[in-house]
This record gives structure tokens, C-alpha cells and sequence, in this order.
């Protein structure tokens, strides 16, 4: 199962309106690719973040589900993240790992995650569910039931090293300020604040 | 170090600012200003400065306006979240950075970061003021005001002796 494969197995049952923060590098391209929503969040630095970024939005929106999209290079980089949502215990945060097992936009090096196993790490912090797929037709049976879950939960989906599927483009360098607008808007957060004041005279 | 700003006040004054996010990593300096706010209910003690900054990126996506409070060490754990996260997405929040190493006169490890801290904010983008007590109050006012002018993080500088 490619990165790809994955993302076409998950996207479509991911329920509309739920907030979708993607890590960096191949998953928010490919994931870009595969389906893009308003209520989409793509980081492209900041490596390490994306689950941090998911629980702000959970705590803040705590009746709309926020799902994670992150890999075993990222985890790694933030393993704090893991502590900081078991110990909040956000019931609307879901928190998906693709784990190839390597740092696939940089080269392919290796990660430990064939060693420390990731659905373990969050099993210990307390994630209130754990769950690990490693084949298309175990994710295609886990998906729906694991976007229905109360969160915090984390899903370890192992994926293929190796080419994440058929290249996908990079975020459009001018996409981040707009991405916000378009994110802000979806999410209901009133218009005023998202309009630089300069020229309101302050208020 | 006496007359400092009782952490209740400042924390009605940030309120009425309209902050209404709280997350952050400890520092001495401000410990009477933490205890008000989890006396309150108001905050998420984060592992790292860095992943603080996510969550308050996280609470500005989702319509919060966030205060990020650290020590001026956890800045430099924070710098590539503030470059490529906050100030590349426009993506604001008031970073309160205590400045431990204020005037050489601190502990050995704080020295180095004490020195460099305002040319450090400087660098980054990141406009900044070192109130004393008696303006502190007002100059959130100030980092409200830029926030929404910009939207981009603005900080105030905590040296030592401002609270409680």
C-alpha cells in the first residue's frame, strides 16, 4: 500500500465539514491531490507541528471533528504531541500516522519507527483508542469506523517506503495567507478579523 | 524587585484585549501569571515552545486569538515554527517572552540568548516591546492593535520583576 493507495481508501470517507491538517512534505501533496476541501490545512514547514496545529483547532471547535494526517518522521520530531492530546483528551481529534518507516521527501533515510513502534508510543500516553492497519483491505474496513471515533485516537497506518505514488505538485508558494482565508471562513470565524485593518483605521 | 503587577489584573487586561487562548512552557518570571490563568481554567501547559506555537496556530485557525507564553530560551526551540508557520501563513499571536539574562546578571546558561533576545525578535520580524510595569497594561493594548493590523506575531517582553 502506497501513500497514495492509502489516501484514496481514507478521503472519501472522511465526513464533511471535519478539518483535515496535513503534515509536510509527500502526505499534503498527495493528500492536496487526492481530495482537496475548504476545511483543508496544508503545512509546508514547521515540521513536526501538525498534530499541535489539530489540537488548537479541537480545543477551540470542540463540537467539529479535526482529523490529523501525519507521518512517522513527523511523530518522531514532536513525540511531546502525543503526551500533550492524551493528557487533554480531546473526544473530536483523530490522529492518522503513515509510517513508511523513512523520511520519503528528503531521500528515503530511514526512520526508527521499524524499531519503536508509533501505535505503542501513543498507546502508553493514553490515547483513548489505538489502532494499526498494514494491508488496503484492513484500512478499507477501519476507515469509517475510525472517523466515527470519540478521540482522542490514533490509527498507525503502515504504508510502503519507496515512491509515495504518482507525483503530486507542491502547495503553490502563494497559496499559505489564502489557505488561511479560505480555512477561517469554513470553520464559521467572522470575516472582519481575517481583513488587514490598515486601511479600517484601527478599531 | 517589589511594585510588580498583580497577575490578576494583567490577565482581566488581556482578556479585554480580546486573547482569549492560553498555552505556554513555565518560566520563573511569570509564575504568579500561570497560576492565575490555571486558577482560571484558561491553560494548556505544552511540552515544548515549539509545539506551543502549533496549538496556538491551531487556536487562530479555529477562531482564537492565542498568547504564547515562554521563556526567552524556548524562543530560539521556536524560531523555525514562528518563520515558516506563523509569519509565512500570517498566522498571529501575542508571544509573552520572559528575558531571563536581563543585563548579564543571571545564571550562565541564560547569558547568551539574554544578549541577542531583541535583536533576535528583530530579525524574525517580530515587533516587540520591554514595558515596565507601569505601561505594561497599555502596551497590550498596542500588541492587540498590531495583531489585528497585521496578522503576525507580536511579543512583549517580560524582565524580571514585572509581576507579583
Amino acid at each position: 500500500m502506497t501513500l497514495t493507495d492509502a489516501l484514496a481508501l481514507l478521503t472519501p470517507a472522511i465526513p464533511d465539514g471535519a478539518v483535515c491538517i496535513h503534515a509536510n512534505g509527500h502526505i499534503g501533496r498527495a493528500g492536496c491531490a487526492a481530495r482537496d476541501r475548504d476545511e483543508c490545512f496544508y503545512m509546508i514547514g514547521s515540521m513536526g507541528l501538525a498534530s499541535s496545529i489539530g489540537l488548537g483547532v479541537a480545543l477551540v471547535q470542540p463540537h467539529r471533528r479535526v482529523l490529523v494526517l501525519d507521518g512517522d518522521g513527523n511523530l518522531l520530531m514532536n513525540l511531546g504531541a502525543l503526551a500533550t492530546i492524551a493528557a487533554a483528551r480531546p473526544p473530536n481529534l483523530l490522529h492518522v500516522c503513515f509510517d513508511n518507516g523513512a523520511h520519503a521527501s528528503t531521500g528515503g533515510q530511514p526512520t526508527v519507527s521499524d524499531r519503536v513502534p508509533l501505535d505503542e508510543v501513543a498507546r502508553a500516553a493514553g490515547y483513548r483508542f489505538v489502532g494499526r492497519v498494514e494491508t488496503r483491505a484492513a484500512l478499507a474496513a477501519e476507515a469509517p469506523a475510525f472517523l466515527a471515533r470519540e478521540g482522542p485516537a490514533f490509527l498507525l497506518v503502515r504504508i510502503a517506503p519507496g515512491p509515495p505514488g504518482p507525483p503530486a505538485p507542491r502547495i503553490p508558494h502563494a497559496a499559505p495567507e489564502a489557505m488561511i482565508v479560505r480555512l477561517r471562513r469554513a470553520l464559521g470565524v467572522p470575516s472582519v478579523s481575517e481583513v488587514p485593518s490598515d486601511s479600517e483605521g484601527g478599531r | 524587585m517589589s511594585g510588580g503587577l498583580p497577575a490578576d489584573h494583567f490577565v482581566d487586561r488581556l482578556l479585554a484585549a480580546g486573547f482569549d487562548f492560553f498555552v505556554g512552557v513555565p518560566c520563573s518570571l511569570v509564575k504568579t501569571l500561570l497560576a492565575e490563568l490555571e486558577r482560571r481554567g484558561l491553560y494548556l501547559g505544552e511540552t515544548r515552545e515549539d509545539a506551543a506555537l502549533g496549538v496556538a496556530a491551531g487556536a487562530y485557525l479555529a477562531g482564537g486569538t492565542p498568547v504564547v507564553i515562554m521563556q526567552n530560551s524556548g524562543l530560539g526551540v521556536s524560531l523555525n515554527a514562528l518563520g515558516s508557520l506563523h509569519v509565512l501563513y500570517r498566522i498571529p499571536a501575542l508571544l509573552l517572552v520572559t528575558w531571563r539574562g536581563y543585563q548579564g546578571e543571571d545564571a550562565p546558561e541564560h547569558l547568551v540568548m539574554g544578549e541577542v533576545l531583541p535583536r533576535l525578535l528583530e530579525v524574525f520580524g517580530v515587533p516587540f516591546r520591554a514595558p515596565l510595569p507601569e505601561a505594561l497594561e497599555a502596551d497590550v493594548d498596542w500588541a492587540a492593535a498590531c495583531i489585528r493590523e497585521t496578522r503576525r506575531p507580536v511579543a512583549l517582553v517580560v524582565r524580571p520583576g514585572i509581576f507579583e
